[in-house]
């Protein structure tokens, strides 16, 4: 397929932006931060993204969703970068409703995928257990009792953890942390006695939190896919996740990039315009290569996805240590270029620059997708 | 039979008949085809090969049928390089002539210089070489001083030029020349067509770092040029200058790409370093080295992506982007970290510099290591590249 967006996407990406630009300026994440909202997103917004569609894009229309694939959702999320829109979209939209649909049973596509799709429940994967991204890492176990299982352990970095009404949860069924055999995914009301949540603040003001389970109890009807073969569901979850992530970072990347050529034109000093200057030209200049190379890793691996490719993989990986670099990149220059104005919390450099390293931490940092690449492509 | 299918039929047919058996191998550098008037051919189905596709167009296969070309459109043309892939036979012209020079007639020349120029560049009759750089003309092409003065019947050229390529085997040079001394740097130049066997033209082989010769230092003195030579409007060379050298560009740029045949096979730098370095386990065992050429492929298959993107949305209506200084800048930049690699996994075994001591790839290496630094000079810079993306693309102020 060509790498270009159809009709129907540019459309989609054209209302996203008149949407976002209106509904959700930075202001309005500002607002939510300097709160102390109890939520850290806009319920009410929430409701009117899924009334665009928004919740339920990759949901096929039979569950109430409209169908409209990996690309359409890049291109919003694309969109909610420019304005670091926080919302549920890749907890809930993306991460939640892909696990449902790779690996839940028809009761359970039936019963939470309209709920997900009419911006009902929020959801949440609850996956890291240590610091850096390692999707075999779990020491968290479920012990298989006579009528279920019974889940004990912790979780660390779970994206919307605290306002998810069911949380994915990534437990060991057999088997030692760091083999892919024996995980096993499990569905968990965040309601269920013995589910610990605590909500931690991070840098760039998203939400995410600490779970503990103490020997929470859990019926068999809570397995997704097949038991000891979680990863069967998770790697291709997680390979989304990072694809949505980096279509994300490439809005926030076009955005602060943008910004900052605006301003080489603007700002004088020395009784020039600085963007005259052949120093920040060539910096401005390379970043704009990089960038035109993000643009098209991101749109070939969401295509990718949409027509069920063998080389999602590597695409993913390639996909997400680039923007990864691109947005590291782009942070830094940014406000190394606005001088010292960008260092203050008024201006909006720092809030991109504190979300690019969320961004870039969340899962995998390059280091570990270039290992990945390389495994990937036998060397 | 949709009539692309009868199409691709035929040319599978005609193929199968008229491509030599040693052009369907892999061409040593030395068994390039550049014709001309005084080639060499090392193997003479080079020239029965040349000669068979260049009567037929398709050494040029886009090209209009009136002036030499094959007449295809694009998905006929496509249809054509799937077919000869299939085969994988050899390209049957390499010329500057169809790279560059040809694009350029095609949308400058009067009729009269197409219908003559361009039919002796598709069956490789001329051998061309391109006169820009000039000693003191490098990076600022335009500050060129080599002279031509209107002598009422032909130009009188004098000065020199360097970095011509291939310049002491070529037949004829396109040549940037000063015609009006008084005028802005960039409004008094024009192109010139001139036989490198005129009276007064002379050339002297450049060596370089890598040991070769790849281009020439030219000098003119006080050579004659029939007037019906200059293409185009006099004093308004720059024009045609810069659009041939987004030719240059993107033919040298698209080195970087992943899919370029050097980057396979013993110039992979994945598989220099497992056959130089070691492995463990199917993975290259210096995992600092592993890590810096997965970044390195990771970024030539972006690259590609990109061409391939730009492409694309061409094809959907979009005009042409900022494509050729990009490609150049970063496919150049990836060349030569490709190269560093190579020297990176291979060690000393991609630093010998001749005889029996060293495979015949490795010396191979060694010698392209050292011509890829020019990648990131010839043809513009990088940083002009740089220059032109600043002021043509961001519109950052002069």
């Amino acid at each position: 397929m060509a790498l270009v967006l159809n009709e129907d996407q540019v459309q989609l990406k054209d209302a996203a932006r008149t949407f976002i630009q209106n509904k959700s300026p930075v202001t309005a994440f500002r607002k939510l931060r300097d709160s102390n909202d109890k939520d850290g997103f806009d319920r009410k917004l929430w409701k009117e993204m899924a009334g665009l569609g928004w919740a339920g894009i990759i949901i096929p229309e039979e569950f109430g969703g409209v169908g409209f694939g990996f690309t359409g959702l890049g291109v919003v999320l694309e969109e909610t970068g420019r304005t670091l829109v926080a919302s549920p979209l890749m907890s809930t939209a993306l991460i939640g409703a892909s696990t449902l649909i790779l690996g839940g049973t028809a009761a359970h596509k039936k019963e939470i995928l309209p709920a997900i799709a009419a911006g009902d429940w929020l959801m949440a994967l609850a996956h890291e257990e240590g610091p850096h991204h390692s999707p075999y890492a779990i020491a968290t176990r479920a012990k298989k009792t006579d009528d279920g299982f019974v889940l004990s352990g912790k979780k660390t970095f779970v994206l919307d953890g605290h306002v998810a009404d069911q949380l994915i949860v990534v437990a060991r069924t057999s088997g030692k942390s760091g083999a892919r055999e024996g995980l096993t995914l499990f569905l968990v009301d965040s309601k269920t006695p013995g589910v610990k949540i605590t909500r931690t603040l991070m840098a760039d003001s998203r939400n995410a939190a600490n779970i503990k389970f103490t020997g929470v109890k859990l019926g068999a009807n809570a397995v997704l896919g097949k038991i000891d073969q979680g990863a069967d569901i998770l790697d291709p979850v997680l390979d989304r996740a990072r694809v949505g992530l980096a279509a994300e970072m490439l809005g926030s990347v076009r955005e602060e990039f943008e910004r900052t050529v605006e301003y080489l034109k603007t700002r004088q000093q020395f009784g020039v315009l600085i963007g005259t200057f052949q120093a920040l030209k060539h910096r401005a200049a390379e970043m704009f290569c990089e960038i035109e190379l993000s643009v098209s890793v991101v749109l070939d691996a969401l295509i990718a996805i949409d027509e069920n490719r063998n080389d999602v993989p590597q695409l993913a990986s390639l996909a997400k240590a680039r923007l990864n670099d691109t947005y590291f990149l782009v942070s830094n220059e940014a406000l190394q270029m606005h001088g010292g104005i960008g260092m203050t919390d008024e201006f909006d450099m720092g809030l991109f620059m504190k979300r690019a390293r969320v961004a870039m931490a969340s899962f995998g940092d390059s280091s570990f997708h270039r290992d990945r690449y390389a495994t990937l492509e036998g060397y | 039979m949709s009539d692309l299918e009868k199409f691709r039929a035929e040319t599978r047919a005609w193929l199968e008949e008229n491509c030599p058996p040693s052009m369907r191998t892999p061409m040593p550098e030395d068994e390039t085809c550049w014709g001309g008037r005084k080639p060499v051919y090392k193997n003479p189905d080079t020239k029965l090969w040349m000669d068979r596709m260049g009567a037929r167009g398709w050494t040029v296969p886009t090209w209009p049928k009136e002036y030499g070309g094959g007449g295809l459109d694009k998905a006929q043309n496509q249809v054509l390089q799937q077919e000869l892939g299939r085969l994988r036979a050899r390209p049957p012209l390499s010329s500057f002539g169809i790279w560059m020079l040809g694009p350029a007639l095609l949308e400058f020349a009067s009729e009269e210089q197409k219908r003559h120029y361009l039919p002796q560049i598709a069956r490789g009759e001329i051998r061309w070489c391109q006169g820009y750089s000039e000693p003191g003309a490098g990076s600022d092409l335009a500050g060129l001083q080599t002279k031509a003065e209107d002598m009422g019947d032909h130009y009188l050229v004098n000065g020199s030029k360097i970095w011509t390529s291939y310049g002491n085997y070529a037949d004829w040079i396109f040549c940037l020349v000063r015609t009006d001394a008084k005028a802005p740097k960039h409004l008094g130049i024009s192109f010139l067509l001139f036989d490198m066997t005129t009276p007064g033209v002379s050339t002297k082989p450049i060596k370089l770092i890598s040991g070769a010769s790849v281009f020439a230092e030219t000098f003119f003195d006080n050579v004659k040029v029939p007037k019906h030579h200059l293409v185009g409007t006099l004093n308004a060379g720059w024009t045609i200058a810069k659009a041939l050298l987004q030719h240059e560009r993107n033919m040298i740029g698209g080195m970087g790409g992943a899919n370029m045949p050097g980057s396979s096979g013993l110039r992979s730098p994945s598989a220099a370093a497992k056959r130089y370095s070691g492995e463990i386990k199917g993975k290259i065992s210096n995992p600092a080295l592993r890590l810096e050429i997965a970044k390195h492929n990771m970024n030539s298959r972006a690259f590609g992506v990109t061409g391939q993107r730009m492409a694309d949305e061409m094809k959907a209506g979009a005009p042409p982007g900022p494509a050729s200084s990009m490609f150049k800048y970063y496919g150049t930049e990836q060349n030569k970290r490709k190269y560093e690699l190579l020297l990176a996994a291979m060690g000393t075994s991609a630093l010998g510099w001749e005889g029996k001591g060293f495979e015949e790839h490795e010396l191979g290496i060694t010698r392209e290591w050292l011509r890829s630094k020019g990648n990131s000079i010839e043809g513009g810079t990088s940083e002009v590249q740089l220059n032109i993306i600043a002021k043509n693309v961001l519109r950052l102020p002069d």
